[in-house]
Parts: C-alpha cells; structure tokens; sequence
C-alpha cells in the first residue's frame, strides 16, 4: 500500500508542478489543486496509514492509542482542505478577473507573441 | 493605588476624546471643540491634585502588568520633569482647542482635526510619563504618525501633502534609529525600566557600545527637534493648518526631542563625546535657524526656523550639561512654549485676516489690529530677549553658561562668540517681523480688503499666552518652585536649589545681551532693503539646500535604485518567478533531508491490495491527463481533476479519515462546481496558441517535466520512507485518550477541531470569511470580456422559452433534493462531535444545496423565492465563534476554552452538550455564508453578461431608429 500512495502522491506533485510553470491561467489553477491533493495526502500519510481504525473513541475506559489511527494529521489536513478551498476560489476570481481586464488568459496578462510575427 | 488610576486616566482621558471627536457629524464645529477641551482640562485638574506628591519629589507609578516575561509593561511614572511638560501639552492643548474653534473654516471637516489632535496629546502624555523605553518609542512613533495626519490635514494642497510625507520619513526615520538605540540600551542594563537605565550611567558610558547608543540615540532625538542636519523638514510642516504649528511645532512635539536630551543627560550624557555632538550640533543649529529665519519672507517659514533655532539654544544647554545649563534648558522650554505659540497663533491672526503670509506684503497693520500689535510685538520682544520678559531671562542663563567652561577645548571657547553671533540674528529677525507686519504704510492689495481685529475669543489663547511672558518675565521667581522640582527629577535630589533672578548686576551675559540688541537692530537697518529684495533664504546659502538633497535622495532611493535594481535582477513574468519558487523549493528540502533519507531497518506496512492499486491507477492517470488536457481542453481536464479528487476523497476513506473522507468530497463538489463556472468567462481556444510548436517552447516544456519529475519523485521518495518508518508516540496519543474526557466528544479529530486546536479554527472560518469578501469586491467591478458577452454558443438558435426548459427534469430533481439536502447537513452537523461530521462538512453540504438550486433554474427564478444574505450569515457565524471564545472569559479561562457535558432530555435521551456544538454552530454559518457568498458572486456574472446584451441590444436598436428617422 505504502509504495501505490507514495507514487500516488508523486504523480499528484508532479503533474501539480509542471502545471504550475505553465502559461495559462487555467493551467496554473488546475496545477494548484492537484498540488494541494498531493500535500494534502501527504501530511496525511505522515500518521502512517492505518486500516479500519478510525479516532474514534469509546465513551469511557482507557484508551489504548495504538488501536487508532493518528488524528492529529487529519486535523491538520481537514484545515488544509478548507484553506485549500478558499485559495482556489480566490485565485478563479482572480482568473476571471485578469481575463477581463487583460483580454488574455496568460499569466503575465499579455500574449507573448502576436499571432502572424511568431514563424 | 488612587494615584495610579489617575495617572492611567490622564493617558487614556485624550484617546477616549479623540475617538468621541471622531464620531461627532462633519459640521458639529462647537461639540468637538467642547469635547476635545473639556477632557484636556480635566486632565489638568488630575495633573494639579497629582501636584502635592510630586512637589515633595515622590515618583508616581502606574503598572498595568502585560508581557512581564519579556520586561514589558505598561509601565507609567511621573516624576517633576514629566509633570512639567505634561502641564505644558495640557494647557498649551487647551488655548489651541479654543483658537483652533475660531480658526477653522465653517467647511473643514472638524471631527478628523479634533479627533487626531486628541490623539496626538495622548500619544505625546503617553511617551511623557512612560516608564519603559520600548513603550516611550512606541508612543515616540505615535506621534510622528499623528503628526503626519496633522499636517496632511489640508491634504487637497499639494504642499501639505508633502510636507506631511517628508516630516514622517525623517521624524519616523529617527524612531527607527531610536528604537535601535533603546533595544542596544536595553540590552546593556539589562532591562527597558526607564529608571534602571537612568541609574545605569555608569555601566552604560563605559560600554564599547557607548558611541553607537549614543550616535542612534541622538539621530532620534535630532530629527524629532528639527537640528542640522534634519531641521529641514519643520518648514516642510508648516502647511499644517496654524493651531498644529503652534501646537505640534514649536510648543510640543518639537520639543520631545530635547526632553529626551535632558532626561537621558545624565546616563548618557558627561562624556566628550556628547559634549562635542549635542553641544556643537545644538550650537550649529541655533546659529543656522537664526540666520536663515532673517532672510524668509514667509511669516509661519521665519517662524519655523526661529523655532528650529530656539531648539538649537536648548540642544546646546542639554550638551553642556552642567546643572546650571540643565535648569536653563527647562526654563527655556517653558518661555519658548509659551512665546512662540503666541507667535504662531498671531501669524495665524494675520493670515486669516490679510490672506497672507508674505512679509513683503504685509505693512502699517498696527491701525487695522492694534490689540494683536501690542500682543505681538511683547512675544516678539521676548523671542529676541528683550529685557523684562521670559525670554530674556533663560536666555541670560544660556549667555551665562556659555561662558562658564566645559572643559577648556575649542568648542567650550568658542561657544560665547557663536553665542552672540546668533543673538544677533535673533534680535534682527524678530526687529523684522514686527516692522515689516505693522509699521510703514497702510498695505494695499491685499488679498482680504477688510482687515479687522478677529473674534475675541481666537485673540484670547495669545493674551493669556503674553500675559505669561510678562509675568514670568517681571517676576521670574514665581517659576522657582516647578523649576526645581523639575530639576531634581532630572539631576537627582542633591541638586543645589537655583534661583531664578532679573538682575545679576552689569556682567558679560548682559553685555551681550544689549550688544545684541543693539547690533541687531543696526543689521535689520542697514540690510532691510536688500533682504526683501533677495531671494528666499540667506544669501549664498539659500542654494544649498537641505530639502533638495533629501528630495534628490528620496527620488533616488524610492523610484531610481530601485527600478535599476529591478531591470538587473527582477522579471515581471510570472513562470519565471514561479520557476525560481519551486527550484529553491526542491533544493532547500533537498539540502535539509541530505544524507537523512534513508529506508528504515525495520519497516512497517499493509499489505497491498490489488483493487487500491488499480483505483490509483486511474487516479494518476486522471492527474496526468489533466495536467496533459489543461491547455487545449479545459472542460475535459475539469472531469478529470475531478476524478483525482475523487479518488483522494476514497483514500481518505480507506485509511481511516471519515472525516476528511466527507470534507474531501463536498469540497470537491463546490471546487468543481465553482469552476465550471470560471470557465464561461476564459476566451474561447480552437486553434492552436501561436508560437506553441515553436522549438523554445518545446525546450521550456522539457525542462519542466524536468523539474516536474524531480519534485514529484522526491516527494514520493520522502513519503515512502517516512511511511515505512514505525510511528514514534506523539501528541496525537495525548489527543486520543483524553478526548473523550477533555472534550467530551468521541469523534477526536472533531473534537480536535472545535476544542483543543479551536483558536487555528477560529482563524480558519476568518480566512475563508475574507475571501469571500474579497471575491466578492473583486467582482463588483468586474466586466467581462467582449467576446464572453454573447450568449453561449450553445444556447444561440433556440427560442428563449425553449431555454427555460432546457433541463427541466434534472432541474425538478434538485428542486425536490433542496430539503433532502438540508437535513443530510443537520445530520452531519449534529453528529459531529461524536462521529464523522461537523460544522465544516455541513455547511459546504448546505452551500451545495442551494448550488444546485442555482445550476437547476434560472437565477432570477431562485431569487425570487430564496432570500439569502451569505454577508449577514457570515457575520453572524463569525460573532458566535468569537462570543463563544469571549465566554470563556466569564468563567475565568483563556479565550475559546470548551465546555462540555451530556445533557438529559426528555424522549431524546442524553444529548452532548458542549460549548465547543456553539463554536461548530459558527463554523456552520460562516462556512455557509463564505462559501455561498463565492458562488453567488461567480454565478451573478451570467446575469451582468445577460444584462450587458441587453444593453448593447437596445443601443443597436437605438441606432437604427435614428438612421431610419434620418433617412
């Protein structure tokens, strides 16, 4: 299992970086959301991974920690999720935004070359 | 402990006002004044019972304990020194509160004036009385700060606008250079208690440290009290509306300079070094602004110098240092407060009447204002130290000094020559003054016809001002008593009892004197002429200066440098920059785990299951088709991400995360969703970009995957070992075995959420409420692009009726899940704390049922029937976290501490009752409002693009009317 979501996380990232050099803005966008997944999983796999243990306690009596998988990375993450969120929302505004205002969805707000002077 | 409550009381009293002021309408020119007076005066009724102590050299103390660990608190003390200047701030606030009445405009807008110069009366009471350094330079950076406010107050003029601007950068310049000092001083001592720093003289004099303190320490101080070379910036301020330059620039603010000169003389004073630096600086400047104050032809610019050079005697006094020089540097900081604030109100009388400032216009006003003639030539008299008045006598004390030695060196001689040289100067520029303004012929041309006396009232501030120079100046013993108790704050309590007297009997000091007043006047007559007719400054001198280098400086540090540095090192593109990003990324995780990142002996694992690896399969190839897809095929690369989000939603699930299992999921719904309706407003991509099939481009692609494959492998490579390697015990045990018992909830990573790690929540809901804000102010302006106007393609050719039923099924269905929806969410809301779910989780869900009203039907149908106020939602959810957190105050715990308990309920049965449920309901609401209030302002671009074709139909429509009626 260790070794499929390690290369899970892996493809994540890299797709999530190469879309972040890319020149587009919907490109960059979608970059950062397969990114953050990547991240995401990631901090949650530093709990390692456990199966069918969810934190999830009895009311009362000792608890054995051993027996349940590591909240402390799920808090983490669900945080992270939502910050996530709110960074994807802010940056599509900001695409649609720059689209407006530019007239290109290039990242620079201008097209790098003029269509006719490029060949 | 009555004392202590008034000292705080003296310090908030003018804050309370200034924020009262603010509040008052635009026009309510009494109230503010009233307000703004009254709470100075009753301050100085708490500054006169405070008297009594103070007098019997007793240290009154306030301390409001904060960060006791890091020695600091608000920390205020009150010795003799301080309560004369604070008597000063007060009653010198008060007479310009009354001027200010009169002087203002029935059009300026009055609350901001009072309001900031309330303020800055406390800022100014706060760095006065302030026992600790770091404090006294917080409140030091107040009042540059209020300053600039002040000066700006005009800020339609062009002139008060940078006047403002410079007297910050260099007055807040020296703070920083002060701050420095304070910190480096601090650190010598041991502590920022102003009185171990004063008791410190020793240790810090004989530190290697010494001549850095000192340099930073009087780089404050100097830019603060306008000396040479920093004096520039005070005639800068003189586009302050008068009441501030009387108030602000000569009789406070200026000064705090040299009341940190004299209350730090004797820790860091005593040495050559501060002999040569304040005594030769203080002595420079007083010559220099003499000089130079003869030769302006602007009323308030010659008045600015005078001050500058008036400062420039007391610098000189602290750099002499002797008691003698101490006691006559307090009393000259009284007399001139008192002279040139009359002064300044006076040249404020003038301008208001006349309509100007100009001394070469003004002339022969003594018949037009003979009240005002009488009260000016008094102050001017004492500025130039006519005997009989205040003036005269610190100023004597000062001639006095100057011949008594301090030490023998070149300076010490040399300092009663310079003396006289600048008195000179002194009494030539006030003989001027008074000339030019009120004798020779009757003005003509002046901007105002009607030149008459002013109201009473604005007359009444300079009167009582006078009438003290007067008195002072006749029975100078009167101020014997504050002097000393002044003193003895200053220089300890052996100080030898001074003696303020008019008469010493004919020696040098008045010998000087009248040799001043007599070669002043002969220079004001024998130069008259010539000093009208020349320019704007002395002679030679005038093309030097100050202002210009530091405006030639500024240009070149804010605008010149930096754009050369920029166009060497800088790129404006963005995949450059974020290229450098993730290139340092992966070279600083690659220098921090070097060596680190090796399999452990003994690793753990699961076993693999087939099915998890053919999931991830399409998982990554749903990544890597959309990072493939980005360009060309947006839609498809959207289905796709949604697939690997999808998929990440399962590993959750898989590995024991419920909770982010559900959070993943709804998240995903609005990310998607939210997208698709981002990509209406991206230009339309049929054929190929130009230039994409250039060979560079292919190049810049290769490198990426490049770097692409090198972080994606290292990341992989990390989370591979740390995977394998057994878990050492951590926090997270801590958080499973006492969850239950702590927080009285059995779902931990909820009750992680909502109680122990509460306050990053509480953060959390903030962010998200901020931008949904900022989503929804960007998009209040937002036009879209021309070619996003026109209805979609795929709605072009039908009937409009046909539109409206274009998904009528699935629009039926979401009709009908709205309900289904809303309890799925009060479910998981409910469950939160002890299975998965949660405020988060069910606020998204009802977000997302209200989105699919959206996608089902026609916006302005939804709008009709649903009233949704995303805003007040928000608002409210973000009130109740915080009253939540505040309500743990009441019990007497830190903010956001939990409660919790089962509560027994009749039918239901024990229910969890926990304060942290309160916290998740504010969760809810702002996750509801926040994120509604993104969709609502993305989906509302339909309806402004719907409107803008409309608009641009009707104009067509227009146009062809009109050609038809002109055919």
């Amino acid at each position: 299992m260790e070794i499929v979501l390690s290369a899970a996380i892996g493809v994540f990232a890299g797709s999530g970086i190469w879309l972040l050099l890319r020149p587009r803005t919907f490109q960059v966008i979608v970059g950062l959301i397969l990114l953050s997944y990547a991240v995401n999983i990631f901090i949650f796999s530093m709990g390692r991974l456990t199966i069918g243990k969810p934190a999830i306690m009895p009311k009362g009596g000792w608890v054995n920690a051993a027996e349940y998988a590591d909240p402390l990375p799920q808090a983490l993450v669900l945080t992270a999720i939502v910050i996530s969120f709110a960074t994807t929302a802010l940056f599509l505004v900001v695409m649609i935004a720059s689209k407006g205002l530019t007239g290109t969805d290039h990242v620079d707000g201008r097209e790098p070359y003029r269509s006719g002077e490029t060949k | 402990m009555i004392e202590q409550n008034l000292i705080l009381i003296l310090v908030l009293l003018p804050f309370l006002a200034a924020i009262a002021a603010a509040t008052l309408p635009v026009n309510s020119h009494g109230a503010a004044a009233w307000v703004s007076g009254l709470s100075l005066a009753g301050g100085l009724v708490i500054l006169i019972t405070l008297y009594p102590q103070v007098s019997e050299d007793e240290v009154v103390r306030s301390l409001v304990r904060w960060l006791p660990i890091l020695s600091i608190n608000l920390n205020f003390r009150m010795d003799g020194f301080a309560w004369m200047f604070t008597f000063i701030v007060l009653s010198i606030g008060i007479l310009v509160v009354i001027y200010a009445r009169f002087y203002l405009a029935k059009t300026d807008p009055v609350p901001r004036f009072y309001s900031f110069l309330m303020a800055f009366t406390g800022a100014m009471v706060g760095m006065l009385l302030s026992g600790n350094i770091l404090m006294l330079v917080v409140f030091w950076e107040l009042t540059s700060i209020m300053s600039f406010l002040l000066i700006g107050y005009w800020h339609q003029s062009q002139s008060a606008r940078d006047g403002a601007r410079m007297a910050l950068i260099v007055t807040a310049g020296g703070g920083v250079a002060l701050t420095v000092a304070m910190l480096v001083l601090g650190q010598i001592v041991g502590g920022y208690d102003l009185d171990l720093v004063l008791r410190s003289g020793e240790i810090i004099r004989n530190h290697a440290l010494y001549p850095l303190v000192l340099v930073l320490f009087l780089i404050g101080a100097f830019t603060k009290s306008a000396q040479f070379p920093f004096h520039f910036w005070l005639p800068g301020a003189m586009a302050a509306p008068t009441p501030v330059s009387a108030y602000l620039h000569s009789a406070t603010m200026v000064k705090m300079g040299v009341f940190l000169l004299i209350r730090f003389q004797p820790s860091l004073g005593a040495t050559d070094l501060w002999f040569w630096l304040v005594g030769g600086i203080g002595m420079l400047t007083f010559t220099l602004g003499a000089v130079i104050a003869l030769f302006r032809h602007d009323l308030k610019g010659m008045l600015a110098y005078s001050t500058i050079s008036h400062l420039g005697l007391i610098t000189a006094l602290a750099g002499m240092g002797s008691e003698a020089a101490i006691i006559a540097a307090i009393f000259h900081i009284v007399n001139h407060a008192a002279f040139k604030a009359s002064l300044f109100m006076t040249a404020g009388i003038i301008d208001h009447e006349t309509g100007t400032r100009d001394l070469r216009k003004l002339s022969g006003l003594r018949k037009a204002l003979p009240v005002t003639f009488v009260l000016t030539v008094i102050a001017s008299a004492a500025m130039a130290g006519v005997p009989l008045l205040n003036g005269f006598i610190s100023k004597e004390m000062f001639l006095a000094e100057t011949i008594a030695s301090h030490g023998g060196n070149i300076l010490d001689n040399a300092l009663p020559w310079i003396a006289a040289f600048a008195s000179v100067f002194s009494v030539a520029y006030s003989l001027r003054l008074v000339m030019e303004v009120f004798f020779g012929p009757e003005a003509q041309n002046l901007p105002n016809e009607h030149v008459h006396e002013p109201k009473h009232w604005m007359r009444f501030p300079v009167e009582l001002l006078v009438a003290v120079c007067v008195i002072i100046g006749v029975l100078p013993w009167l101020a014997d008593p504050i002097l000393n108790v002044a003193g003895r704050a200053v220089l300890g309590p052996d100080m030898a009892v001074a003696r303020v007297a008019i008469w010493h009997g004919f020696n040098t000091p008045l010998m000087i004197s009248l040799f001043a007043l007599a070669a002043g006047t002969a220079l004001w007559v024998t130069a008259r002429g010539r000093i009208n007719a020349g320019p704007e400054g002395p002679p030679v001198l005038y093309r030097i200066r100050a202002q210009k280098v530091y405006e030639w400086l500024l240009l070149r540090l804010t605008w010149v440098w930096p754009r050369a540095l920029h166009r060497l090192f800088g790129t404006e593109r963005l995949q450059t920059q974020l290229r450098l990003l993730v290139v340092l990324g992966i070279c600083a995780a690659a220098v921090a785990i070097w060596g680190g990142l090796a399999p452990a002996e003994k690793r753990i694992g699961n076993d693999l299951n087939p099915a998890f690896a053919i999931m991830w399969l399409v998982g990554g190839a749903c990544a890597i088709g959309a990072a493939w897809q980005a360009k060309y095929h947006r839609f498809a690369a959207l289905v796709l991400l949604g697939g690997a989000g999808l998929i990440t939603c399962v590993t959750f699930a898989w590995f024991s995360a419920p909770d982010l299992a559900v959070t993943q999921l709804v998240v995903e719904i609005v990310t998607t969703v939210l997208l698709l309706l981002g990509l209406r407003w991206l230009p339309k991509r049929r054929e190929e970009i130009a230039g994409d099939d250039l060979l560079i481009a292919k190049a810049r692609r290769g490198r990426d995957l490049i770097i692409a494959a090198i972080g994606g492998g290292g990341l992989a490579a990390l989370a591979w070992v740390v995977m394998t390697r057994p878990l050492v015990p951590n926090i997270g045990d801590w958080f499973l075995r006492n969850a239950y018992y702590e927080g009285g909830g059995t779902n931990t990573v909820n009750v992680i959420l909502v109680d122990f790690r509460a306050f990053d929540t509480y953060g959390e809901i903030t962010v998200l409420a901020i931008v949904g804000l900022t989503v929804y102010a960007l998009l209040r302006r937002f036009r879209p692009g021309s070619e996003s106007i026109s209805a979609p393609e795929q709605q072009q050719g039908y009937a409009a009726d046909r539109l409206e039923n274009f998904i009528l099924i699935p629009s039926v269905i979401m009709r009908w899940m709205f309900p289904v929806t809303l309890v799925i969410a009060a479910y998981l809301f409910l469950r939160g704390h002890d299975l998965p779910g949660g405020g988060f989780s069910a606020g998204v869900t009802v977000a997302i049922g209200l989105l699919l009203q959206y996608i089902g039907s026609n916006v302005r149908w939804i709008e009709a029937r649903i009233i949704i106020l995303p805003i007040r939602w928000m608002g409210i959810g973000l009130l109740i976290a915080t009253a939540t957190g505040i309500g743990a105050w009441l019990f007497g715990y830190p903010f956001l501490t939990a409660h919790a308990r089962y509560l027994d309920i009749p039918l239901i049965g024990k229910v969890p009752m926990a304060t942290a449920m309160l916290f998740d309901l504010g969760v809810f609401l702002a996750v509801v409002g926040a994120t509604v209030l993104l969709l609502i302002a993305i989906a509302h671009q339909s309806l402004r693009a719907a409107r803008l074709r409309e608009l641009e139909e009707e104009k067509a429509e227009e146009k062809a009317t009109k050609q038809k009626g002109a055919a």
